[in-house]
């Protein structure tokens, strides 16, 4: 299993081949039609991210230790990311996950997306990932 | 023709910001219902006001004070001819449309709506005359009523009669909805609420920026507006109120300048318009309501006025008309006159989320709002969890809403 680092880096590489905007958000907008949708149970309102713009729903299962994700949201664009965020994500410990800085997002020029007056559910989500992890690695303590 | 374009173009060239760039394109801004860009007049204004004016207002024995309080003053006698009202007492300056409402939904509220009362506002309504109103309702133990849009985004004036109950102590309106755009029949229910003897405030933020307004005329009791939003500063807002409401209304913030005389126990409060203005006002943000004013006169009025009601007429049939050959598109506030439609254009597309679609704009330099706009009882009316809004100034120009009518379909296109 590659480390957050080693993907990160992976995502970084694969987005250096485009050299517009256009392309990368064709890009993100196919990730995100791609991105296998959460199973209608787990679209409950206590997994629901409300934000103004869009919303967004994760879920969140662990296995021996390590944490799996599932999510989806309403809007594409916000979904592509969505989709990285759980390549990074999927199969790492609590403890890596909360060490992590997703430094990747601005690499790759998608750091607007992250932006607080945004409101697209980004930002609450990966603060609920890393709530997630938190909980599962106090459970293991 | 060529006249028409100098002349546009001679309007653009006293808005600074039109002329930036964004995400590497020329910035297109439509989001003008959110907040306008700022004339060149106005900027000067502000920047000399903070050498030249800048001092406390109504309070000091010196010359600059005098300057300040004269320009501070000076605003309020424009704000008063802007929209005709009687004296200068009937202008209250606050921090915007929000303040004014909450200004009158907490004081008049206090003194006039008892338990069992209620309040008719309208569906259409942005947050900030919805939720002042909830507030004072649940307060004196009122009620809230709500008079319905139909399906074109009209008000549904017919049912007004019988909402207009004896418990109805206060009706707040909106000139123009900043999600439809759709002109009210406003005058009709001030009508038949005055009829009953109840007092109706009027949200103007945006119906303000587009047509002419003659408080007396409208006889609305209240009518509050931005100054952001007619290319002034921010954090200013008007309340207009007739003197006779005001005089009755118990004041709604305590502090310095709206006193006469105070003691530990009692304070005699100061003479209208100070009685509403604690504190120490944004002077300079509601001095430059002065140049501000003078801006929205220069764009209404003689040729420049003629050539830019012109270009806003083609533009709101432009987009009426390329909008709705969009497949799949829902186009909110469609008024079967559209005399009554102002440049705001509301709308999302089956199965794109309009976030999206206002990233993908912004990516080619167009500034457009999305989300709930403030109105999520309306919006979730339309069966939406939000929607996309382009709208316009009168410094926009057919060119633009065709670069965005061009933009939006290559963004459909990537999102399809």
């Amino acid at each position: 299993m590659a480390t957050i680092k080693e993907i990160e880096a992976q995502i970084i590489e694969e987005f250096s081949i485009f050299d517009n905007w256009m392309d990368k958000y064709q890009y993100i907008i196919d990730l995100g039609k791609s991105l296998p949708v959460i199973e209608e149970s787990a679209k409950t309102d206590e997994n629901l991210i409300k934000g103004c713009q869009s919303r967004v729903w994760l879920n969140c299962k662990e296995e021996e230790g390590l944490l799996y994700f599932s999510a989806d949201s309403d809007a594409i664009i916000t979904k592509g990311i969505i989709s990285l965020l759980i390549r990074v994500y999927n199969g790492q410990s609590p403890k890596d996950i909360l060490d992590s800085d997703l430094s990747f997002i601005e690499s790759i020029g998608l750091k607007e997306n992250l932006s607080p007056t945004r409101a697209n559910g980004l930002l609450s989500m990966i603060k609920q990932i890393k709530y997630y992890a938190l909980a599962f690695s106090e459970k293991e303590n | 023709m060529e006249g028409v374009k100098n002349i546009i173009s001679e309007v653009r060239s006293h808005f600074p910001a039109l002329e930036t760039s964004m995400n590497g394109r020329r910035l297109v801004y439509l989001d003008n219902a959110a907040t306008t860009q700022k004339s060149r007049e106005v900027l000067e204004f502000i920047s000399g006001a903070m050498v030249n004016k800048n001092a406390n207002v109504h309070r000091s024995m010196y010359a600059l004070s005098d300057l300040a309080t004269e320009a501070y003053e000076a605003a309020r006698e424009k704000v008063r001819s802007f929209i005709n009202a009687p004296e200068r007492e009937n202008i209250i300056f606050t921090s915007g449309t929000t303040a004014s409402i909450n200004l009158v939904a907490s004081s008049f509220c206090q003194a006039f709506l008892k338990e069992g009362d209620a309040v008719l506002i309208e569906a259409d309504s942005h947050h900030s005359n919805i939720v002042p109103w909830q507030l004072a309702a649940q307060r004196a133990g009122a009620t809230i009523k709500v008079l319905p849009i139909d399906g074109s985004g009209n008000l549904s004036t017919n049912l007004v009669e019988s909402l207009l109950t004896p418990e109805v102590k206060i009706v707040a309106l909106t000139q123009v909805s900043n999600v439809l755009g759709v002109e009210n029949s406003i005058a009709e229910i001030i009508e038949k609420a005055h009829k009953r003897g109840i007092p109706v405030l009027v949200d103007g933020a945006q119906g303000i920026v587009h047509s002419k307004v003659d408080v007396q005329k409208m006889d609305c009791d209240f009518y509050a507006f931005s100054a952001h939003k007619i290319y002034g500063a921010t954090g200013v807002g008007i309340l207009y109120g007739k003197r006779d409401w005001l005089e009755k209304m118990p004041p709604y913030m305590g502090g310095g300048d709206m006193v006469e005389t105070v003691t530990y126990q009692k304070t005699t409060y100061a003479p209208l318009p100070l009685k509403f203005e604690a504190g120490t006002p944004n002077f300079t943000g509601a001095a430059s309501l002065l140049p501000a004013l003078e801006t929205a006169e220069f764009l209404r009025e003689g040729e420049v006025g003629d050539v830019l009601k012109k270009e806003e007429r083609k533009i709101v049939s432009f987009m009426m008309e390329k909008l709705s050959q969009i497949p799949d598109i829902e186009i909110y506030g469609t008024p079967d006159d559209l005399e009554k439609k102002h440049p705001i254009f509301s709308f999302n597309v089956k199965g794109v989320n309009a976030g999206d679609l206002a990233q993908i704009l912004d990516k080619m330099g167009v500034a457009v709002r999305s989300g709930l706009m403030c109105a999520e009882p309306l919006i979730n009316s339309f069966g939406a969890t939000s929607a996309l809004r382009a709208s316009f100034a009168p410094y926009n120009t057919l060119e633009e809403a065709d670069y965005f009518v061009q933009c939006l379909q290559r963004a459909l296109q990537m999102l399809k």
